[in-house]
């Protein structure tokens, strides 16, 4: 009786403990965050429910009464924006990691160390994610506006709808090249197939990459918990492993 | 009015592309749905199974495999670039490409059903006339299967001007090439701006409820399918 007992409170303990919460997660942010939530899940007991998108969906699900409980933005100005909404716990706002962008192609030997071959390159087209929407497409456009390659290559220009869809036009060879976030090509130090090139950062502004508690997500420990486990060593460690600067 | 020139630019071309598209649905469809009315070759359920698979496909499966066969690597990709025509993603040519093979059931299954719904007697007293195959298709056939000629003319055109997982696997977004107002009202709501996107889209919506109110109005047998 006494051990039954004392099983109950050990599930009841752990019942309350062992939370789920909802997390809407920027699609250049997809792989790391997966390894992240595998460990926050291992060290935790919480458990990291993904979703992957675009930031400006998000934001528009997120007006509308998304269950969504943190936001895993691919910028910061959608966070802030939702902040001054008060649709988020205030004084939760952080930069969980800043982007980097990278001039990418599928064949080997393509893109050289230094990213001439934006200017001498015979391509048909440069893909980049959707400036309007997508923090890495603006990033790509200041790129080509510093170089002064922007007229020439203006024509050749193919849009994804976010930085996932633009890896997959070059991964797939439509486009030779294009401007991807470093995260999608990059693992421990190198690029894991075709060639790059690691644009530096002063040829655009940096990608700082916010996350933020939602209003929904005020009164869940998990949501909580997952924002500190963002800042803690291991999921820097990860998250720098994927090229991103912290 | 709150629409701009990307606007217009983008309504014109998707009034462009399903024009072109129903045109070329109702050419290759028209000969498909003949065969699959009236053939009873073993291969007609697989062929049939083939031209329905977009009904049941996620846009996004159909654009990720046209996207790969169409590139440099792909069967299709190799055979255009051998051609001289280039690689088609990201071209007017590659949405029409995609379009046509997304937009076929819409055209091909009322035509089936309208040329089933003549029955065989009508032609074979066409024949005991002397009337050659070929005729008795253009002077009994198309005119008995009126409706289904223009159910499907409609529902591809109109299929196609909705269109969007495809365009946007395989379009890349670009002004007056690729930019679609699928692709645009997108656009609009992911930039926020949420009053272009209602024009758009509330656009769209009077638009498609106009179509299928006149061919409920005026066709609705053809809307049935099969009839006798």
């Amino acid at each position: 009786m006494k051990q039954l007992a004392g099983l109950l409170a050990l599930i009841a303990c752990h019942a309350a403990q062992a939370d789920e919460v909802q997390v809407a997660v920027a699609a250049n942010f997809t792989a790391p965050m997966q390894k992240i939530a595998a460990a926050f899940e291992q060290d935790t007991g919480h458990k990291a429910v993904l979703a992957f998108g675009a930031t400006g969906k998000f934001y528009a699900q997120i007006v509308n009464g998304a269950p969504f409980e943190v936001l895993l933005a691919a910028d910061d100005e959608t966070p802030a924006k939702l902040e001054a909404e008060h649709r988020t716990v205030p004084g939760t706002r952080f930069t969980y990691a800043t982007g980097k962008l990278a001039l990418w192609s599928a064949k080997d030997g393509y893109v050289d160390g230094q990213g001439q071959v934006l200017k001498t390159g015979d391509y048909a087209h440069l893909a980049i994610a959707n400036p309007k929407t997508a923090p890495y497409g603006a990033a790509a456009i200041g790129t080509l506006n510093k170089l002064g390659v922007h007229d020439r290559v203006q024509g050749k220009l193919v849009q994804g709808e976010n930085i996932a869809q633009t890896h997959q036009f070059v991964s797939t060879g439509n486009a030779p090249l294009g401007f991807v976030a470093l995260s999608q090509v990059y693992r421990d130090g190198r690029f894991t197939s075709g060639s790059g090139w690691i644009v530096p950062d002063n040829l655009h502004g940096p990608i700082r990459q916010d996350a933020v508690i939602l209003a929904k997500g005020g009164a869940n420990p998990a949501a909580k918990a997952l924002a500190g486990y963002l800042k803690s060593s291991k999921a820097r460690e990860i998250i720098r492993s994927y090229g991103y600067a912290l | 009015m709150m629409l701009d020139a990307a606007d217009f630019a983008a309504v014109r071309l998707t009034l462009e592309l399903a024009t072109v598209v129903t045109l070329l649905l109702l050419a290759i469809g028209t000969p498909v749905a003949w065969w699959l009315a009236r053939t009873r070759s073993r291969l007609r359920h697989a062929v049939g199974a083939v031209v329905a698979l977009p009904l049941v496909l996620p846009p996004t499966v159909i654009g990720f495999y046209l996207l790969l066969l169409l590139g440099p690597n792909g069967p299709v990709g190799k055979l255009t670039e051998a051609l001289g025509i280039g690689l088609l993603p990201f071209s007017f040519g590659g949405l029409v490409l995609a379009s046509v093979c997304y937009s076929l059931p819409f055209v091909v299954q009322p035509l089936q059903n309208a040329f089933e719904a003549i029955g065989t007697r009508p032609l074979e007293v066409a024949a005991t006339l002397r009337a050659s195959p070929w005729d008795t298709f253009w002077s009994v056939a198309v005119p008995l299967a009126r409706p289904g000629f223009l159910s499907g003319a409609v529902l591809g055109f109109a299929h196609t001007v909705g269109e969007f997982g495809v365009v946007l696997m395989i379009g890349g977004n670009i002004p007056d090439k690729t930019r679609v107002v699928s692709v645009q009202i997108y656009d609009h709501v992911e930039a926020l701006e949420y009053a272009q996107a209602h024009w758009l889209a509330g656009g769209m919506l009077v638009f498609s409820f106009l179509v299928l109110l006149a061919l409920y109005t005026f066709y609705p047998q053809a809307m049935k399918g099969r009839r006798r």
